[in-house]
């Protein structure tokens, strides 16, 4: 069998998602006003998320290309 | 009136107890009949006095009121064995499975059950998010466990016969399991497991699920009507009613007299079926109940479902006072502001006015014109709010002298009044504009035709509504956000929305060509309409003075616009000739001067981005574009009456020769079809990839064939009269494409089926004019004639077959994109703009951190961008950067 040698982070189509810190977070929230939930959700289980190691509870910052504007950012909260 | 005031924080949803139902019941209802022979209502039936009157000579034998004022009262069926209820037997199935079935328990450990009910305790907003997905899980995982954590008992599994029968499946067999015994199963489970399942114990106990009481409803609910025969027909409701009391009494019977189980099972199951179809007669798996005349029953489920049920039609529906329609025409004298509306109209919809002491005397003139002559009014309402029907008030002159401040006039519309107009089907907010009202003679709404692109209006029959706001807020809401004007760029691509067609951009055309030259007195008539006063210095003096026609839209161009851009007739050559452009093609506009170029569908038509009405909108604002749009469209309509145009056959005539030389060249593509079926039959064909061999040919013969078309097309085109009136429209884009002009001149080409030759018919051929397996061009359906010489039968019949394909698919996908976009709408329409830029949904989550990503309003973009860089060099440098 085809031993695993790659990873999906290396696909051009899975945009950039990076782990914040309780730090970032805090800030994130307060910027926004906002309580995590009211963010858009990933799924704890889903592929990139667990390979970033993201548990319930945090959030993910994702950088993708936009054919409006360029680069975007959003985020995500991670449920389980 | 102050009322006092309360806010609505929540609204909850519940099961009604068996407790409950007797509870508002004013009493048990245990007679299947409804009226005596005299025609009295049976008091122990379901039309009973006591649950409320329709009957206007009767008193409500509960609350003592008449008719309007009795709000009807429920009764209620004891069951003499209780039934499922329709509506739950999904949850009542979840519950069983997931349930012990000697202790009632759920199926899952105790240490698991805890931890849920402390994420449920201790952070009750986390678990208003999570309860449906933790729920779903702990669903599954008890309906997996097959032996009580809590008792230790062995688990069988249950089936569901839909609609509403049980079944378990124990070692010796299925045995069905009777709603008494589900009922007392459902009653076991613990308050602390059913909350664990995301129930609320105190709005909903499982064992409510199953009917042991039924409501009666309100009479009021189901009214009866008499026919003009005095016969009565009853509503489906108590059809439905005296069926289960009628079934349900017999069962009393039998089990008072202890007949044997068969009996009763029996009756049991027809109670269920009569209390079921009561709830939802569209249910699976049984047969709806029927009227005797063999109707469907519309029963509690039917009355709220879909498009005619009570929400869609009663509750988000609403018919509304203040509106009119009748067919709309066109005026293109109106403003694209305005709206013609009949005399008769305007003396039916009235706007109420208050009276003050600077417009009484005014009022009063309406007042004394009264009801039945145009500017006058309808109604008076007194400060004490008793409404005068002006109608039946013989001296009008003295209740327009008692009238004074406070008093509020019905008045007639006219004209500057604001109405909304709107043609179905609204699909964008363009479907419904406000214009001002000007009252014309005749009994059409008229509108400009500059406005019809928005409305998707011709004016075959089409019939347009009219609105008139009645309050002040509504007039100025109306007046500076819904105006058309307010309108003219669409917010899908940010052009003009609302512009010339057809006529409008013909005479633009004509007008604007090299050769068009007119005298002093057509100049004159021709920019009076658009209230240009000056003339230009004539472009020729002698031996009389003329104008060209571009000096002429030059008079009508803002100063100070500069412009270029390529038109409609532009030919796409390899390489841009620009002010050299043999076809006039290339426009320039230079300080609001035409000083080249053909103005055409780019420059004024509807629905064209960065054409010359979008610069001006831009550039010199909304009010610059809409007097380009009442005045400057105006006299290019005009010139088009001037010039006079029509289409004739000559228009699509060709020379002997090249008619020749295109029957040459279809013969061609013919023996070239022929070849490769040759070669195909030889199996000397080469196969594409990914597709067969007959695929292969037919690709193959398609390409030779959309050649020849194409082929034959240009040549056509290219001799066709430079004068052709036919050409000119298409050139100018106002009606029209190369591709009818050459299907007139030249050959109408390949007709197709599902976007394949014709193949369908007989046994392996289209018609039995051909012989079977016949693959040529002809047997396949390609029309080598052109509609100007006319197509034999058999072309004819393929050109049917194709025509007839189109009409089928519009229809189609009216009707399914029509259902994309009500779900589509439902989806989005709570999602806004926060002032930070966000865009969420109507409970604050977020959906985009800046709306569109670029937080760009397309409307006042350029094509989505934010700024166009080739434009904003080009204003800076000006247009002898150009050169």
């Amino acid at each position: 069998m085809l031993k695993k040698k790659f990873t999906i982070l290396d696909h051009e189509l899975v945009p950039k998602h990076i782990l914040l810190s309780k730090e970032e977070k805090r800030q994130l929230l307060e910027q926004l006003k906002i309580r995590p939930e009211q963010l858009p959700w990933i799924r704890a289980s889903d592929p990139v998320a667990k390979l970033i190691g993201a548990k319930p509870g945090d959030i993910v910052k994702i950088i993708r290309k936009s054919p409006t504007a360029g680069e975007t950012v959003a985020y995500r909260f991670v449920v389980p | 009136m102050l009322m006092p005031q309360k806010r609505l924080k929540a609204v909850s949803f519940g099961l009604l107890s068996p407790d409950v139902i007797r509870k508002i019941s004013v009493g048990s209802i245990i007679t299947p009949d409804t009226y005596e022979e005299d025609g009295t209502p049976i008091d122990t039936g379901p039309m009973s006095l006591r649950l409320g009157t329709i009957d206007p000579s009767q008193k409500c034998k509960t609350c003592g009121n008449r008719v309007g004022q009795c709000p009807g009262h429920f009764g209620h069926i004891e069951l003499a064995k209780p039934v499922i209820h329709v509506g739950f037997v999904k949850i009542i199935y979840q519950l069983l499975q997931a349930t012990c079935c000697k202790c009632g328990r759920l199926l899952l450990p105790q240490r698991d059950i805890d931890r849920i009910r402390k994420i449920m305790k201790e952070r009750p907003r986390l678990w208003a998010i999570i309860k449906n997905r933790l729920v779903a899980k702990v669903l599954k995982r008890a309906t997996k466990t097959m032996e009580c954590p809590h008792c230790g008992e062995q688990q069988v599994k249950i089936r569901l016969e839909r609609p509403t029968t049980f079944y378990e499946k124990t070692k010796s067999g299925e045995r069905k399991i009777t709603p008494d015994i589900i009922r007392a199963r459902l009653e076991k489970i613990p308050d602390e497991d059913y909350e664990v399942l995301g129930f609320n114990p105190k709005a909903s106990r499982p064992e409510w699920m199953v009917l042991t009481v039924l409501p009666v409803p309100p009479v009021t609910v189901r009214p009866s009507i008499t026919l003009e025969s005095g016969l009565r027909s009853e509503d489906d409701l108590t059809h439905k009613i005296v069926d289960i009391i009628r079934i349900n009494e017999r069962l009393k019977e039998q089990i008072d007299m202890g007949a044997p189980m068969a009996i009763i099972e029996e009756l049991w199951d027809l109670l269920q079926y009569h209390v079921t179809t009561y709830f939802d007669n569209e249910v699976s798996g049984i047969p709806p109940a029927r009227h005797r005349s063999g109707r469907v029953l519309r029963t509690l489920a039917q009355r709220l479902k879909g498009k005619e049920g009570r929400f869609r039609s009663s509750l988000s529906g609403k018919r509304v006072d203040f509106s009119a329609r009748t067919v709309i025409s066109p005026d293109p004298n109106l403003s694209i502001n305005e709206v013609g509306v009949p005399i008769e109209v305007a003396k039916t919809l009235t706007i109420p006015e208050k009276v003050t002491s600077w417009n009484i005397d005014e009022l009063r003139e309406l007042v004394i014109r009264g009801p039945y002559e145009h500017p006058g009014a309808n109604y008076i309402i007194r400060p004490d709010g008793r409404r005068i029907d002006l109608r039946y008030v013989k001296d009008r002159k003295a209740v327009a002298e008692a009238l004074a401040p406070g008093y509020i006039v019905e008045r007639h519309i006219r004209d500057g009044d604001v109405a909304l107009f709107n043609r179905q089907p609204s699909l964008h907010r363009m479907s419904i504009m406000a214009h001002k009202v000007k009252v014309l003679p005749y009994k059409t709404f008229r509108l400009n035709l500059c406005v019809c692109p928005p409305y998707n209006a011709d004016f075959d029959g089409d019939e347009m509504n009219l609105h008139i706001p009645q309050s002040e807020e509504a007039r100025a809401e109306a007046l500076t956000l819904m105006l058309v004007e307010q309108q003219i760029l669409s917010p899908r691509y940010g052009g003009p929305i609302i512009g010339g067609t057809q006529d409008y951009i013909l005479g633009a055309f004509l007008l604007s060509q090299k050769n068009t030259l007119l005298t002093e007195e057509e100049v004159q008539q021709l920019l009076f309409l658009a209230d240009v006063t000056e003339l230009p210095g004539p472009a020729i003096i002698k031996p009389k003075k003329l104008w060209t026609g571009k000096q002429v839209i030059s008079a009508l161009l803002p100063k100070g616009l500069n412009y270029t851009l390529k038109a409609s007739a532009c030919r796409k050559c390899s390489e841009c000739k620009k002010f050299d452009c043999p076809y006039d093609a290339y426009i320039v506009v230079a300080n609001g001067e035409l000083v080249a170029g053909v103005i055409d569908k780019k420059s004024i038509g509807a629905g064209e981005p960065e054409s010359l009405l979008h610069r001006i909108i831009k550039d010199f604002g909304i009010n610059k574009g809409s007097w380009f749009l009442d005045c400057a469209l105006k006299v290019f309509l005009n010139y088009a009456f001037l010039h006079g145009f029509t289409m004739n056959l000559d228009d699509v005539m060709l020379p002997k020769e090249v008619v020749n030389e295109i029957l040459k060249r279809l013969r061609e593509a013919e023996v070239k079809v022929e070849e490769l079926i040759a070669r195909y039959k030889r199996g000397e064909l080469e196969q594409m990839p990914g597709k067969t061999l007959e695929e292969t040919l037919e690709t193959l013969i398609h390409e030779v064939l959309s050649n020849a078309r194409d082929n034959v097309g240009k040549l056509a085109a290219q001799y066709l009269k430079p004068t052709s009136n036919a050409l000119m429209m298409a050139r100018s884009g106002s009606r029209g494409s190369m591709l009818n002009l050459t299907q007139m001149a030249a050959n109408v080409g390949q007709q197709t089926v599902r976007g394949e030759r014709i193949l369908r018919g007989y046994f392996e051929r289209t018609l039995p004019h051909f012989k079977r397996g016949d693959l040529g061009a002809a047997a396949r359906g390609y029309v080598y004639s052109s509609f100007k010489r006319g197509l034999n039968p058999l072309e004819f019949f393929f050109h049917a077959m194709g025509g007839r394909e189109g009409l089928v698919d519009t229809a189609l996908r009216t009707s399914q994109s029509g259902y994309m976009q009500r779900r589509l709408i439902n989806a989005l329409q709570d999602l806004h703009v926060e002032y930070d830029g966000t865009v969420r949904t109507a409970d604050d989550k977020i959906v985009q951190l800046m709306y569109g990503e670029d937080g760009v309003d397309p409307s006042k973009s350029d094509h989505g961008k934010a700024v166009n860089i080739e434009k904003t060099i080009e204003k800076v440098l000006g247009v002898a950067a150009l050169k």
